[in-house]
Protein backbone atom coordinates (compact mmCIF):
# COMPACT_ATOMS: atom_id res chain seq x y z
CA UNK A 1 0.00 0.00 0.00
CA UNK A 2 2.85 2.45 0.81
CA UNK A 3 3.73 2.10 -3.34
CA UNK A 4 0.18 3.28 -3.95
CA UNK A 5 0.72 6.19 -1.56
CA UNK A 6 3.99 7.23 -3.22
CA UNK A 7 2.85 7.01 -6.59
CA UNK A 8 -0.12 9.27 -5.45
CA UNK A 9 1.71 11.84 -3.70
CA UNK A 10 4.28 12.30 -6.98
CA UNK A 11 1.38 12.67 -9.28
CA UNK A 12 -0.15 15.18 -7.21
CA UNK A 13 2.89 17.26 -7.16
CA UNK A 14 3.44 16.66 -10.95
CA UNK A 15 -0.32 17.88 -11.46
CA UNK A 16 0.20 21.13 -9.43
CA UNK A 17 3.40 22.40 -10.30
CA UNK A 18 2.73 21.85 -14.20
CA UNK A 19 -0.98 23.39 -13.73
CA UNK A 20 -0.21 26.32 -10.83
CA UNK A 21 -3.27 26.90 -10.36
CA UNK A 22 -5.93 25.95 -7.21
CA UNK A 23 -9.30 25.95 -8.61
CA UNK A 24 -11.84 23.98 -7.06
CA UNK A 25 -12.30 22.95 -10.81
CA UNK A 26 -8.98 21.75 -11.67
CA UNK A 27 -8.37 20.38 -7.96
CA UNK A 28 -11.22 18.01 -8.75
CA UNK A 29 -10.23 17.16 -12.19
CA UNK A 30 -6.75 16.87 -10.66
CA UNK A 31 -8.35 13.98 -8.78
CA UNK A 32 -9.83 12.01 -11.33
CA UNK A 33 -6.73 11.77 -13.44
CA UNK A 34 -4.94 11.10 -10.74
CA UNK A 35 -7.06 8.06 -9.82
CA UNK A 36 -7.52 6.27 -13.39
CA UNK A 37 -3.47 6.92 -14.42
CA UNK A 38 -3.35 4.75 -10.56
CA UNK A 39 -6.26 2.64 -11.74
CA UNK A 40 -4.60 2.07 -15.15
CA UNK A 41 -1.28 1.31 -13.28
CA UNK A 42 -2.90 -1.19 -10.77
CA UNK A 43 -4.40 -2.44 -13.77
CA UNK A 44 -0.70 -2.97 -15.69
CA UNK A 45 0.71 -4.81 -12.59
CA UNK A 46 3.22 -2.13 -12.59
CA UNK A 47 3.33 -0.84 -8.72
CA UNK A 48 5.68 -2.60 -7.05
CA UNK A 49 9.43 -2.16 -6.13
CA UNK A 50 10.85 -1.78 -9.54
CA UNK A 51 7.79 0.75 -10.79
CA UNK A 52 7.71 3.31 -7.57
CA UNK A 53 11.24 3.44 -6.66
CA UNK A 54 10.49 6.49 -4.49
CA UNK A 55 11.65 4.88 -1.28
CA UNK A 56 15.48 5.17 -2.26
CA UNK A 57 15.09 8.77 -3.95
CA UNK A 58 18.12 10.32 -1.58
CA UNK A 59 20.48 7.48 -2.85
CA UNK A 60 19.41 7.97 -6.43
CA UNK A 61 19.94 11.65 -6.30
CA UNK A 62 23.12 11.44 -5.04
CA UNK A 63 23.84 8.64 -7.51
CA UNK A 64 22.54 10.98 -9.91
CA UNK A 65 24.64 14.50 -8.70
CA UNK A 66 27.41 12.06 -9.60
CA UNK A 67 26.90 10.96 -12.71
CA UNK A 68 26.07 14.01 -13.80
CA UNK A 69 29.37 15.67 -13.47
CA UNK A 70 30.79 12.26 -14.88
CA UNK A 71 29.00 12.95 -18.15
CA UNK A 72 30.37 16.24 -18.49
CA UNK A 73 33.53 14.86 -18.08
CA UNK A 74 33.01 12.46 -20.61
CA UNK A 75 31.64 14.98 -23.33
CA UNK A 76 34.72 16.84 -24.32
CA UNK A 77 36.48 14.10 -25.68
CA UNK A 78 33.56 13.40 -28.21
CA UNK A 79 33.10 16.65 -28.77
CA UNK A 80 36.79 17.06 -29.93
CA UNK A 81 36.19 14.50 -31.98
CA UNK A 82 32.77 15.80 -33.94
CA UNK A 83 34.46 19.32 -34.26
CA UNK A 84 38.33 17.87 -35.30
CA UNK A 85 39.66 18.57 -39.01
CA UNK A 86 40.48 14.93 -39.45
CA UNK A 87 38.23 11.96 -38.26
CA UNK A 88 40.13 10.12 -35.67
CA UNK A 89 38.27 7.40 -33.54
CA UNK A 90 39.01 4.06 -32.54
CA UNK A 91 35.53 2.29 -32.11
CA UNK A 92 35.60 -1.09 -30.13
CA UNK A 93 32.74 -3.59 -28.78
CA UNK A 94 33.83 -4.49 -24.97
CA UNK A 95 32.09 -6.70 -22.71
CA UNK A 96 31.70 -5.47 -19.49
CA UNK A 97 30.83 -7.43 -16.20
CA UNK A 98 28.75 -6.30 -13.47
CA UNK A 99 27.63 -6.89 -10.17
CA UNK A 100 24.34 -5.45 -9.98
CA UNK A 101 21.78 -8.53 -9.36
CA UNK A 102 18.57 -6.84 -9.56
CA UNK A 103 16.56 -5.79 -12.43
CA UNK A 104 16.51 -2.10 -11.30
CA UNK A 105 20.42 -2.00 -10.60
CA UNK A 106 20.93 -3.30 -13.96
CA UNK A 107 18.63 -0.83 -15.51
CA UNK A 108 20.71 2.59 -13.74
CA UNK A 109 23.81 0.99 -15.00
CA UNK A 110 23.13 -0.10 -18.26
CA UNK A 111 21.44 3.46 -18.66
CA UNK A 112 24.02 5.09 -16.77
CA UNK A 113 26.63 3.63 -19.39
CA UNK A 114 24.36 4.90 -22.38
CA UNK A 115 23.80 8.14 -20.91
CA UNK A 116 27.46 9.10 -20.85
CA UNK A 117 28.61 9.96 -24.50
CA UNK A 118 31.24 7.70 -26.03
CA UNK A 119 29.76 4.48 -24.83
CA UNK A 120 26.92 2.95 -25.48
CA UNK A 121 25.07 -0.51 -24.39
CA UNK A 122 24.09 -2.44 -26.99
CA UNK A 123 22.82 -5.70 -25.07
CA UNK A 124 22.45 -7.02 -22.01
CA UNK A 125 22.38 -11.27 -21.14
CA UNK A 126 22.84 -12.06 -17.73
CA UNK A 127 25.22 -10.46 -15.76
CA UNK A 128 26.91 -9.31 -18.79
CA UNK A 129 27.13 -6.31 -20.98
CA UNK A 130 28.00 -5.51 -24.32
CA UNK A 131 29.02 -2.16 -25.03
CA UNK A 132 30.23 -0.06 -28.08
CA UNK A 133 32.84 2.25 -27.31
CA UNK A 134 33.92 5.61 -29.10
CA UNK A 135 37.26 5.19 -28.16
CA UNK A 136 38.56 1.99 -27.18
CA UNK A 137 41.84 3.14 -25.09
CA UNK A 138 38.56 4.90 -23.05
CA UNK A 139 36.63 1.44 -22.52
CA UNK A 140 39.18 -0.87 -20.46
CA UNK A 141 36.89 -3.05 -17.54
CA UNK A 142 38.31 -0.53 -14.98
CA UNK A 143 36.84 2.44 -16.50
CA UNK A 144 33.09 1.08 -15.69
CA UNK A 145 34.15 -0.04 -11.89
CA UNK A 146 33.53 2.66 -10.25
CA UNK A 147 29.78 3.54 -11.80
CA UNK A 148 29.51 -0.29 -11.23
CA UNK A 149 30.01 0.03 -7.53
CA UNK A 150 28.04 3.26 -6.77
CA UNK A 151 24.77 2.38 -8.99
CA UNK A 152 24.77 -1.16 -7.29
CA UNK A 153 25.10 0.77 -4.06
CA UNK A 154 22.42 3.53 -4.91
CA UNK A 155 19.77 0.39 -6.09
CA UNK A 156 19.85 -2.63 -3.91
CA UNK A 157 22.87 -1.84 -1.18
CA UNK A 158 20.62 -2.11 1.63
CA UNK A 159 18.52 -5.35 0.67
CA UNK A 160 21.82 -7.15 -0.54
CA UNK A 161 20.20 -9.83 1.59
CA UNK A 162 16.72 -10.82 0.17
CA UNK A 163 17.59 -10.22 -3.58
CA UNK A 164 14.78 -10.97 -6.00
CA UNK A 165 14.89 -14.06 -7.95
CA UNK A 166 12.72 -12.83 -10.85
CA UNK A 167 14.73 -12.58 -14.15
CA UNK A 168 13.90 -11.97 -17.61
CA UNK B 1 24.30 43.67 0.29
CA UNK B 2 21.83 45.43 -2.03
CA UNK B 3 24.46 46.44 -4.66
CA UNK B 4 25.25 42.30 -4.38
CA UNK B 5 21.68 41.67 -5.41
CA UNK B 6 21.99 44.01 -8.17
CA UNK B 7 24.63 42.77 -10.20
CA UNK B 8 22.91 39.23 -9.69
CA UNK B 9 20.05 40.33 -10.88
CA UNK B 10 21.66 42.18 -13.87
CA UNK B 11 23.79 39.46 -15.01
CA UNK B 12 21.71 37.04 -14.17
CA UNK B 13 19.58 37.70 -17.76
CA UNK B 14 23.24 38.02 -19.90
CA UNK B 15 24.64 34.66 -18.11
CA UNK B 16 21.08 32.98 -19.30
CA UNK B 17 21.13 33.73 -22.83
CA UNK B 18 24.86 32.94 -23.08
CA UNK B 19 24.14 29.43 -21.12
CA UNK B 20 21.46 29.03 -24.43
CA UNK B 21 23.82 29.52 -26.67
CA UNK B 22 26.34 27.41 -25.82
CA UNK B 23 24.04 24.73 -25.74
CA UNK B 24 22.83 25.94 -29.24
CA UNK B 25 25.97 25.68 -30.21
CA UNK B 26 26.93 21.92 -28.97
CA UNK B 27 23.34 20.98 -30.46
CA UNK B 28 25.31 21.93 -33.74
CA UNK B 29 28.49 20.26 -33.02
CA UNK B 30 26.49 17.21 -32.20
CA UNK B 31 24.59 17.53 -35.79
CA UNK B 32 28.06 17.96 -37.45
CA UNK B 33 29.07 14.46 -35.52
CA UNK B 34 26.03 12.76 -37.08
CA UNK B 35 26.44 14.22 -40.43
CA UNK B 36 30.92 13.16 -40.43
CA UNK B 37 30.88 9.86 -38.66
CA UNK B 38 30.99 6.71 -41.06
CA UNK B 39 28.62 4.06 -39.43
CA UNK B 40 25.28 4.03 -37.72
CA UNK B 41 26.98 3.26 -33.74
CA UNK B 42 29.33 5.71 -34.06
CA UNK B 43 26.56 8.26 -34.54
CA UNK B 44 24.86 7.21 -31.76
CA UNK B 45 27.85 8.85 -29.77
CA UNK B 46 27.58 12.02 -31.61
CA UNK B 47 23.60 11.87 -31.33
CA UNK B 48 23.96 11.68 -27.37
CA UNK B 49 26.23 14.98 -26.75
CA UNK B 50 22.79 16.24 -27.83
CA UNK B 51 20.89 14.62 -25.81
CA UNK B 52 22.99 15.45 -22.64
CA UNK B 53 25.62 17.95 -22.45
CA UNK B 54 23.22 20.86 -24.67
CA UNK B 55 19.73 19.54 -23.07
CA UNK B 56 21.35 20.45 -19.37
CA UNK B 57 23.06 23.50 -20.66
CA UNK B 58 20.32 25.12 -22.67
CA UNK B 59 17.94 24.09 -19.87
CA UNK B 60 20.24 25.88 -17.19
CA UNK B 61 20.21 28.78 -19.41
CA UNK B 62 16.75 29.05 -19.87
CA UNK B 63 16.20 28.47 -15.73
CA UNK B 64 17.92 31.79 -15.04
CA UNK B 65 16.02 33.69 -17.77
CA UNK B 66 12.64 31.89 -16.02
CA UNK B 67 10.86 34.64 -14.46
CA UNK B 68 8.83 32.34 -11.81
CA UNK B 69 9.34 29.08 -10.12
CA UNK B 70 6.54 27.49 -11.83
CA UNK B 71 8.39 27.80 -14.81
CA UNK B 72 11.75 26.21 -13.41
CA UNK B 73 9.82 23.27 -12.02
CA UNK B 74 8.62 22.96 -15.67
CA UNK B 75 12.07 22.63 -17.03
CA UNK B 76 12.87 20.05 -14.28
CA UNK B 77 10.63 18.37 -15.71
CA UNK B 78 11.60 18.48 -19.45
CA UNK B 79 15.41 17.74 -17.89
CA UNK B 80 13.99 14.61 -15.98
CA UNK B 81 11.87 13.43 -18.69
CA UNK B 82 15.03 13.81 -21.37
CA UNK B 83 17.60 12.29 -19.20
CA UNK B 84 15.18 8.87 -18.40
CA UNK B 85 13.87 8.49 -22.11
CA UNK B 86 17.30 9.43 -23.98
CA UNK B 87 19.41 6.24 -23.11
CA UNK B 88 16.27 4.27 -23.13
CA UNK B 89 15.64 5.65 -26.64
CA UNK B 90 19.82 5.12 -27.58
CA UNK B 91 19.81 1.60 -26.49
CA UNK B 92 16.77 0.56 -28.08
CA UNK B 93 18.08 1.92 -31.51
CA UNK B 94 21.44 -0.29 -30.54
CA UNK B 95 19.90 -3.22 -29.43
CA UNK B 96 17.39 -3.25 -32.56
CA UNK B 97 20.15 -2.57 -34.88
CA UNK B 98 22.57 -5.43 -33.26
CA UNK B 99 19.50 -7.47 -33.37
CA UNK B 100 19.25 -7.14 -37.06
CA UNK B 101 22.49 -7.79 -37.76
CA UNK B 102 24.27 -4.95 -38.49
CA UNK B 103 27.88 -5.30 -38.13
CA UNK B 104 29.75 -2.24 -36.14
CA UNK B 105 32.90 -0.72 -37.36
CA UNK B 106 35.90 -1.76 -35.52
CA UNK B 107 39.13 -0.05 -35.35
CA UNK B 108 40.95 2.87 -35.75
CA UNK B 109 39.49 5.16 -38.61
CA UNK B 110 41.23 7.71 -40.54
CA UNK B 111 39.57 9.93 -42.58
CA UNK B 112 41.63 10.25 -46.24
CA UNK B 113 39.71 13.76 -46.23
CA UNK B 114 41.37 15.01 -43.69
CA UNK B 115 45.16 14.75 -44.92
CA UNK B 116 43.86 16.60 -47.89
CA UNK B 117 42.34 19.06 -45.13
CA UNK B 118 45.78 19.00 -43.50
CA UNK B 119 47.77 19.57 -46.40
CA UNK B 120 45.55 22.80 -47.37
CA UNK B 121 45.91 24.22 -43.87
CA UNK B 122 49.70 23.80 -44.49
CA UNK C 1 21.56 36.96 -27.99
CA UNK C 2 18.78 34.13 -27.21
CA UNK C 3 17.52 34.90 -30.51
CA UNK C 4 21.41 33.38 -31.93
CA UNK C 5 21.02 30.26 -29.96
CA UNK C 6 17.15 29.47 -31.50
CA UNK C 7 18.86 30.40 -34.87
CA UNK C 8 21.34 28.45 -34.22
CA UNK C 9 19.11 25.50 -33.30
CA UNK C 10 17.55 25.75 -36.61
CA UNK C 11 20.78 25.13 -38.26
CA UNK C 12 21.14 22.48 -36.35
CA UNK C 13 17.61 20.81 -37.08
CA UNK C 14 18.27 21.65 -40.95
CA UNK C 15 21.52 19.66 -40.93
CA UNK C 16 19.93 16.59 -39.07
CA UNK C 17 17.60 16.55 -41.95
CA UNK C 18 19.94 15.76 -44.07
CA UNK C 19 21.11 12.53 -42.31
CA UNK C 20 17.08 11.35 -41.92
CA UNK C 21 16.78 12.08 -45.61
CA UNK C 22 20.39 10.31 -46.98
CA UNK C 23 20.97 7.93 -43.88
CA UNK C 24 21.74 4.67 -45.93
CA UNK C 25 19.79 2.48 -42.97
CA UNK C 26 16.72 2.47 -41.55
CA UNK C 27 18.29 3.13 -37.90
CA UNK C 28 20.01 6.11 -39.44
CA UNK C 29 16.89 7.79 -40.23
CA UNK C 30 15.07 6.73 -36.69
CA UNK C 31 18.29 7.84 -34.89
CA UNK C 32 17.82 11.32 -37.03
CA UNK C 33 14.18 11.82 -36.07
CA UNK C 34 14.43 10.93 -32.66
CA UNK C 35 17.78 13.77 -31.75
CA UNK C 36 15.74 15.87 -34.43
CA UNK C 37 12.65 15.49 -31.84
CA UNK C 38 15.16 16.83 -28.63
CA UNK C 39 16.48 19.86 -30.60
CA UNK C 40 12.78 20.47 -31.14
CA UNK C 41 11.96 20.03 -27.47
CA UNK C 42 14.99 22.76 -26.86
CA UNK C 43 13.88 25.10 -29.70
CA UNK C 44 10.35 25.19 -28.31
CA UNK C 45 11.09 26.38 -25.10
CA UNK C 46 13.84 29.06 -26.43
CA UNK C 47 11.23 29.95 -29.04
CA UNK C 48 9.07 30.71 -25.55
CA UNK C 49 11.37 32.80 -24.43
CA UNK C 50 12.61 34.65 -27.38
CA UNK C 51 8.40 35.41 -27.80
CA UNK C 52 8.07 36.29 -24.20
CA UNK C 53 5.85 33.65 -23.55
CA UNK C 54 7.21 30.81 -21.73
CA UNK C 55 3.57 28.76 -21.42
CA UNK C 56 4.90 27.42 -24.90
CA UNK C 57 7.24 25.37 -22.30
CA UNK C 58 4.01 23.02 -21.86
CA UNK C 59 4.02 22.22 -25.74
CA UNK C 60 7.78 20.99 -25.33
CA UNK C 61 7.05 18.75 -22.10
CA UNK C 62 4.18 16.81 -24.32
CA UNK C 63 6.35 16.74 -27.30
CA UNK C 64 9.10 15.53 -25.13
CA UNK C 65 6.89 12.33 -24.50
CA UNK C 66 5.55 11.83 -27.82
CA UNK C 67 8.85 11.56 -29.06
CA UNK C 68 10.07 8.87 -27.15
CA UNK C 69 6.76 6.88 -27.66
CA UNK C 70 7.03 7.38 -31.57
CA UNK C 71 10.57 6.07 -31.72
CA UNK C 72 9.78 2.95 -29.61
CA UNK C 73 6.56 2.25 -31.66
CA UNK C 74 8.87 2.25 -34.73
CA UNK C 75 11.62 0.19 -33.23
CA UNK C 76 8.95 -2.17 -32.36
CA UNK C 77 6.85 -2.41 -35.50
CA UNK C 78 9.91 -2.94 -38.02
CA UNK C 79 11.65 -5.50 -34.76
CA UNK C 80 8.07 -7.73 -35.01
CA UNK C 81 6.38 -6.29 -37.93
CA UNK C 82 3.07 -5.82 -35.39
CA UNK C 83 1.96 -3.73 -32.56
CA UNK C 84 0.49 -6.98 -30.77
CA UNK C 85 3.84 -8.45 -29.73
CA UNK C 86 4.15 -8.29 -25.80
CA UNK C 87 7.81 -6.37 -25.30
CA UNK C 88 8.10 -8.19 -21.81
CA UNK C 89 8.49 -11.65 -21.41
CA UNK C 90 8.03 -12.35 -18.05
CA UNK C 91 4.39 -13.13 -18.00
CA UNK C 92 5.52 -16.58 -16.12
CA UNK C 93 7.79 -15.57 -13.56
CA UNK C 94 4.88 -12.69 -13.11
CA UNK C 95 2.01 -15.20 -11.94
CA UNK C 96 3.05 -16.13 -8.86
CA UNK C 97 2.94 -12.81 -6.82
CA UNK C 98 3.45 -12.78 -2.93
CA UNK C 99 1.70 -9.46 -2.16
CA UNK C 100 -1.48 -9.66 -3.06
CA UNK C 101 -2.41 -5.60 -2.40
CA UNK C 102 -6.46 -5.46 -2.25
CA UNK C 103 -7.37 -3.37 -5.31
Amino acid sequence: MGYFLGLIVVLGALWLGLSGMFKPLLLTLSVISILISILLAARLNTVDREGVPYARTPNLFLYWGWLVIEIFKANWPVIRACVSADLDINPALVKVKTRCESDLAKTIFANSITLTPGTVTVEVEGDKLLVHALFEESATPDAFTEMDERSWRAADGRQAGKTTQVKA
Amino acid sequence: MSEILNVIMTIKPILGALLCLIGAGLAVIGTVGVLRFPDFYTRLHAASVTDTGAATIAIVGMALLAPSWLIVFKLAAIWLFLFLTGPTGSHALANAAHTAGLQPVIGRQRDRAGESDSEEAS
Amino acid sequence: MIGAAAIALIVAIALMLIRALRGPTLYDRVLAVNSLGTKIVLFIGILGFVLGRPDFLDIAVLYALINFVSTIAILKFFRYRSFQVPLMRRTVARQTQPEGDDV
